[in-house]
């Protein structure tokens, strides 16, 4: 009897709510009633991962920002101050570090997923598109936010990006002299760097998640065999057959996969924050001087894939702008994805040989340009005069710029020509 | 999560069990099973969390900059003639050190009935000052220049009488809201400030050397 | 306007490689040092206030912090503090950065992080590295760091070394007060300290870890195990 008056009561309260705010209904369509497909495999991880990240980074960067000073003169010390003055500060500041490169090591993983499942085929062209967003704007919120500890790599690492922007015709000057705020990457530039890293960008990227996932639940989650689960439901309630709720079944199996994330986010901030150079570079404990260039500049490690294409297109007519261009197309490119993709079926497990060795193809260029970005240009010496005395390192990263292309390019042509096998009805494992 | 379950079980009698969906609702065994799996990992979950929070929420205490710059302060107190003060600062402060004279601080006895809380009641200083003249020796006040009331600071008014009036007989005077305070710290009845100025902790390194912020007896 | 910016973007590019070719030579010795020696470091942070703090500050590390390598505060007071300094103040230079520019025509850069900037193997090299070189404004040069502006503090304990032209290694000239092993066992305090300034957390950080780690490692036996519960229920 006394259970059956807390049912009520309980009913009482979350009635009160629901009549004002549609607590239990959202919970109902997002969670307890939404039907995932019952085949999710380790590619799935990533995408609550992602959520996860963007937490843990909003959650640091608010407390590293009650002791962060964006000024020229502070800023270098002020990081130094976190990590030895502050209690914690030096395990907030490398839970950011480590959670700025993992965000990317999820994001690229959660990015493959898409692709081997074919995730950006109808009816998911636009959460694919507000990914490839996302994308943008995480690269922009990296970009911003590495200049802030003022160091020799952040400093002279936004001065080759911003003047690249100084490449683009007609008005490249004067943009980047608008970016700057300055005539030269200086205290106007950190400040707002700052304001952008911290506030703007943030609402701007918590906003296109809210979108992607919207837009995720209004046409229902993918699956490892690209079948629509939809096309399959049980008569009397409608469910999906191959459906499960999102929770409690995706709920508990995230919640494993958010633990093994923190065993790897751990051992690295613990043990190996500075990841032999690649998280935290040594070159940024030098403090940033403007009259001073380092003898190697390369970008952070997740950077590096459009550095190399960026490097490998020579300039054309005396301007780097070509160069400029590529480097922006190579991330553009992705969403022209769906659109490209004329393969009857969805995902690389129905697809023929030919789809398999373009993939490769591309993963490996992915791979050896990242690579290459992170070494200067003449590590594997020079070819003889036959090919005009150029670096190998160069060719070879034009080489693969122009595979990564065709990839994108001769997507129409192959998919179509693939071979592909018969699609089951309902889902495997 | 009660509602969910009834409905499971209603769903599982009618349809679930003998239907193609690819999931049934849980034994009763499962389901004491599941109760006590949620709540040890929610336990554990929670312990994590909680430690997780230590270095965020520590994070927000004073660090070392600000221990170091708050750090205790040494004066040399031989140099004060009788009957004048000195102001030095502790932790952003005005810290009084008023050397009494002998009568000064006799006439501390004889005034209690006009004072708001003349045995120092009110936790405002060390235990080791809770005493008649509210310091460690006689004549030597250490006493934080911050009234009581909204935070100003008192004006001195060391010698009796003057603009004071005849019945005054040593102190300080708030100009802001007008709370008057004996040569103690110890606030006059009246006053709109309510209780007596604070008394760092404070030591004595050698006879002349004062520590403010510090009562701790160090290693030798 | 926009053909000068473009040419100088690309020679910076084009030169940057060269830069690199230009500067230091590989570091072949690894610094014998252990973070958790703590009589090593001590006898580093000696070296390091005796003799370094005359020119180079270390502003990001505050004197008490020494407690971590096993100092007490009256240690640190009595020993490490020179006139006027409180235990709470940070390692701040004697030298005025102005008049060090002057002399040595670069400013002593602040040493706080400079282990994290060049490793601790370079630390060590360049401090073995000097030897005597008539053709420079100090006397001094260093195999690690060619035509260094800094003259060779410690020549009185090292002794004095010169360039073999030939085989291009150093020989020792002039023998020091301390015999070779002894100073480079001085070199690899001095490294040690260094690499600890560097960091002071470092030690607690990796202690904390190994707890974070059992803890995770518990949580992920429950997680699996809920999972598998739950699991039950999907055909």
């Amino acid at each position: 009897m006394a259970q059956d008056k807390a049912a009520v009561e309980a009913k009482g309260l979350m009635g009160w709510v629901d009549a004002r705010l549609p607590v239990s209904s959202f919970v109902k369509a997002h969670l307890t009633e939404y039907y995932a497909p019952k085949n999710f495999n380790f590619w799935y991880f990533f995408g609550s991962l992602a959520m996860l990240l963007l937490v843990l980074q909003i959650l640091t960067g608010i407390f590293l920002t009650m002791h962060y000073k964006p000024d020229a003169q502070q800023a270098f010390a002020s990081v130094e101050y976190i990590m030895r003055d502050v209690f914690g500060g030096n395990i907030i500041r490398y839970m950011h570090s480590t959670g700025a490169s993992m965000f990317f090591v999820v994001i690229y993983l959660h990015m493959f997923r898409g692709i081997i499942y074919g995730s950006y085929r109808t009816p998911r062209e636009l959460i694919w598109l507000f990914g490839v967003g996302i994308f943008l704007v995480l690269m922009g919120e990296a970009f911003f936010g590495y200049l802030l500890p003022w160091g020799q790599m952040s400093y002279w690492g936004a001065q080759v990006i911003v003047n690249l922007f100084a490449t683009i015709p007609f008005i490249g000057p004067d943009l980047s002299e608008w970016l700057r705020g300055d005539y030269l990457i200086s205290d106007a530039t950190l400040n707002r760097f700052f304001a952008f890293h911290v506030i703007a960008l943030p609402f701007v990227l918590a906003g296109l998640v809210a979108v992607h996932l919207v837009a995720l639940h209004e046409v229902g989650s993918n699956n490892p065999d690209g079948i629509e689960i939809k096309a399959n439901k049980d008569k009397k309630t409608g469910i999906p057959l191959d459906g499960i709720p999102f929770h409690p079944y995706y709920t508990v199996k995230d919640l494993v996969g958010v633990v093994v994330f923190f065993i790897v986010f751990a051992s690295i901030l613990f043990f190996a924050p500075e990841m032999g150079g690649y998280f935290i570079e040594a070159n940024n404990f030098v403090p940033a001087d403007p009259l001073k260039t380092p003898a190697h500049i390369a970008p952070v490690w997740y950077f590096t894939p459009y550095y190399s294409i960026l490097r490998a297109v020579p300039p054309i007519l005396n301007s780097q702008f070509p160069g400029v261009a590529a480097m922006g197309l190579s991330v553009m490119v992705f969403a022209l994805l769906p659109w490209l993709d004329k393969s009857p079926v969805k995902s690389i497990r129905y697809r023929g040989a030919l789809y398999k060795k373009w993939l490769a193809a591309f993963v490996i260029s992915f791979l050896i340009l990242g690579y290459l970005g992170t070494v200067p240009s003449n590590i594997w010496g020079q070819f003889g005069s036959w090919l005009g005395g150029a670096d190998r390192a160069t060719v070879v990263a034009r080489v693969f710029t122009a595979i990564y292309f065709l990839f994108f390019i001769l997507m129409p042509w192959y998919t179509a020509k693939d071979k592909t096998k018969p699609v089951p009805e309902r889902v495997t494992y | 999560m009660s509602d969910n379950k009834i409905d499971k079980e209603q769903a599982s009698s009618n349809s679930l069990s003998s239907s193609e969906l690819s999931f049934s609702a849980p034994t009763a065994v499962n389901q004491q099973k599941r109760n006590f799996l949620i709540a040890a990992t929610a336990g554990v979950g929670a312990l994590g969390a909680a430690a997780v929070a230590v270095p965020f929420v520590g994070s927000m205490l004073p660090s070392e900059r600000a221990k170091a710059a708050g750090a205790p302060v040494e004066v040399d107190v031989s140099k004060i003639q009788p009957g004048t003060m000195i102001t030095v600062e502790w932790r952003g402060q005005p810290v009084w050190i008023i050397n009494r004279t002998d009568e000064m601080t006799a006439e501390l006895a004889k005034h209690n009935d006009q004072l708001s809380d003349p045995n120092c009641e009110v936790a405002q200083q060390p235990e080791y000052c809770k005493n008649a003249n509210r310091s460690i020796k006689p004549n030597l006040a250490v006493v934080v220049g911050i009234c009581t009331h909204l935070g100003c600071s008192p004006t001195e008014k060391l010698q009796a009488g003057g603009d004071m009036g005849e019945n005054w007989t040593g102190g300080f005077f708030c100009p802001c809201h007008g709370s008057k305070f004996d040569l103690a710290g110890r606030v006059f009845k009246g006053s709109p400030a309510p209780i007596n100025l604070v008394v760092p902790p404070y030591q004595y390194l050698t006879d002349t050397t004062v520590l403010i912020g510090d009562d701790t007896k160090a290693e030798a | 306007m926009k053909k000068s910016n473009m040419k100088k973007l690309f020679t910076l590019l084009a030169f940057l490689p060269l830069v690199a070719l230009a500067s230091e030579s590989a570091i072949t010795i690894k610094a014998p040092i252990d973070a958790s020696d703590k009589a090593s470091l001590q006898r580093g942070a000696h070296t390091f206030v005796n003799y370094c703090l005359n020119c180079h500050s270390a502003k990001y590390m505050r004197y008490n912090r020494l407690v971590d390598i096993g100092f007490t505060e009256k240690q640190i007071k009595d020993n490490l503090l020179f006139a006027g300094e409180k235990v709470g103040d940070t390692m701040q230079v004697s030298i005025d950065p102005v008049e060090a520019k002057k002399w040595f025509g670069v400013t002593p850069p602040d040493l706080s992080v400079e282990v994290r900037a060049r490793g601790a193997d370079w630390v060590y090299a360049y401090m073995r590295g000097f030897y005597r070189d008539s053709t420079t404004p100090t006397g001094w040069n260093n195999t690690v760091y060619p035509k260094v502006a800094m003259p060779h503090v410690l020549y009185e304990l090292q002794g004095e070394q010169a360039l073999n032209h030939e085989t291009h290694e150093l020989e020792l000239v002039k023998p020091g007060k301390l015999t070779p092993s002894e100073y480079n066992a001085f070199a690899a305090d001095l490294t040690n300290y260094l690499a600890y300034m560097s960091e002071p957390g470092k030690q607690s950080r990796q202690h904390m870890g190994w707890w974070v780690l059992l803890f995770l490692g518990v949580l992920l036996v429950l997680a699996k195990k809920i999972k598998a519960e739950y699991w039950k229920d999907i055909k």
